[in-house]
């Protein structure tokens, strides 16, 4: 009987300990701690070209994450790139003349959202539109732009 | 040529005939688990032999591959002056790949090979016609907790596999080569994903830990009843759960990771 009860001890502990290993992974690990309130509220922008952007992309306003990207769409009659993003709903007094523009994290990071409030007083709502937008850089067309000019300058 | 030929057909036969086999022994195995319920002490058992007994050869080799990988990680990486990122490969390596894989690999080492040795001897010593003598169904007293067992075990392990190996990522990458703590979590929390990366680690684990427990008790339950036979069983068991772990693991990761 002792031995029983040893092994009944032993098993109990295997199954906690493993438990525990998926606990750690989940919270410790992964960005799931970061999700514990997703009390949020959905903003559109439209942009000429939404560049690398992806789904999960951050958004952030003055540097600090606010929210992400959550749905990327290309609307075939205007031409652009329709961004969904959900923002979390402490953060409901952005401004509806808020510019939203695409940045790069570093040289070669992952590209981000950022929103610069603006001055107006009544606040985005939700499903609210974002009407001012800066499209992402795209690295090949700015450096093609910088070459031109340059041969334009020595023409003169 | 003739020969060549016949030898040729025969043996594919003989392999869809063991397989066919094996489809109908795991569906007899799954029949059983239902009655399982009134007996979990039987399961018990095996899990001690099956989990609890296989935990520190994981947990040990979790933590050694865990610090290689931060250190081969790091000099890679410091090339690019990108040593904040080395929290993200450690976890991501273990929690999508090395995790499931090397734990399935040591899991079918360590408890499949036992399981074949032990239902090889019962079914040599003729213990499982005995039992039939005695109106008793060894598939449901004897196999179907071992399977169970094994499904359960396999995932517990995983994980820990996978947890203890970033907890040596760590040590090694914080305490030896002195990448910053702070940055080496908080880069991990962005860049893993709880549904993307460690739920399909554990659906992953599962299917590994379903594959190579039914691949053990197969070979040991058709095991011809010698000691040859079995010591044959045994080595079939860890070749062939050994190839279809690597092989599944293909599959499970070209359809888990391939659209993103």
């Amino acid at each position: 009987m002792q031995h029983t009860s040893t092994q009944d001890t032993l098993v109990g502990l295997f199954v906690a300990s493993g438990i525990l290993g998926l606990f750690f992974l989940a919270m410790q690990v992964s960005n799931l701690s970061s999700f514990v309130n997703e009390d949020s509220y959905t903003i559109t922008a439209r942009f000429e070209n939404s560049g690398g952007l992806k789904v999960k992309s951050p958004v952030s306003a003055a540097g600090v994450k606010i929210g992400r990207v959550t749905a990327i769409s290309f609307d075939p009659k205007t031409y652009e790139s329709v961004v969904k993003m959900s923002i979390n709903s402490k953060y409901n007094t952005i401004p509806d003349d808020t510019t939203a523009s695409i940045f790069t994290a570093g040289l070669l990071g992952e590209q981000y959202v950022n929103l610069d409030a603006g001055g107006s007083d009544t606040p985005l709502k939700n499903n609210g539109k974002i009407e001012i937008t800066q499209s992402a850089i795209i690295l090949e067309k700015a450096l093609g732009q910088f070459l031109f000019k340059s041969a334009a300058e020595e023409k003169k | 040529m003739t020969s060549f030929l016949e030898y040729l057909g025969q043996s594919t036969r003989i392999s869809f005939t063991k397989l066919g086999r094996a489809s109908y022994f795991l569906v007899q195995i799954l029949a059983g688990l239902l009655s399982l319920i009134t007996r979990p002490r039987l399961l018990l058992k095996q899990l001690y032999s099956v989990g609890v007994l296989s935990f520190l050869i994981i947990t040990i080799s979790g933590l050694f591959v865990g610090m290689v990988l931060s250190l081969q990680g790091y000099y890679t990486l410091s090339d690019f002056g990108a040593e904040e990122t080395l929290g993200v490969m450690v976890a991501a390596s273990l929690v999508r790949e090395l995790g499931p894989v090397v734990s399935g690999l040591l899991f079918a080492g360590r408890a499949g090979s036992a399981l074949t040795a032990e239902i090889g001897l019962m079914k040599a010593t003729e213990q499982l016609s005995g039992m039939e003598m005695m109106a008793v169904d060894p598939i449901r007293r004897i196999i179907t907790p071992r399977f169970l067992a094994g499904l359960i075990s396999m995932p517990l392990l995983a994980a820990l596999f996978s947890a203890v190996g970033i907890i040596g990522g760590q040590m090694v990458g914080c305490g030896l080569l002195g990448v910053d703590e702070g940055a080496f979590w908080s880069q991990m929390q962005a860049g893993i994903d709880f549904r993307d990366d460690i739920i399909n680690g554990v659906i992953k684990s599962l299917v590994f830990g379903f594959v190579s427990s039914w691949i053990a008790l197969f070979e040991g339950y058709d095991a011809i009843p010698t000691s040859e036979g079995v010591s044959r069983a045994t080595t079939r068991t860890v070749v062939n759960s050994a190839f279809s772990i690597l092989g599944l693991d293909f599959i499970l990761t070209a359809l888990m990771f391939g659209e993103h």
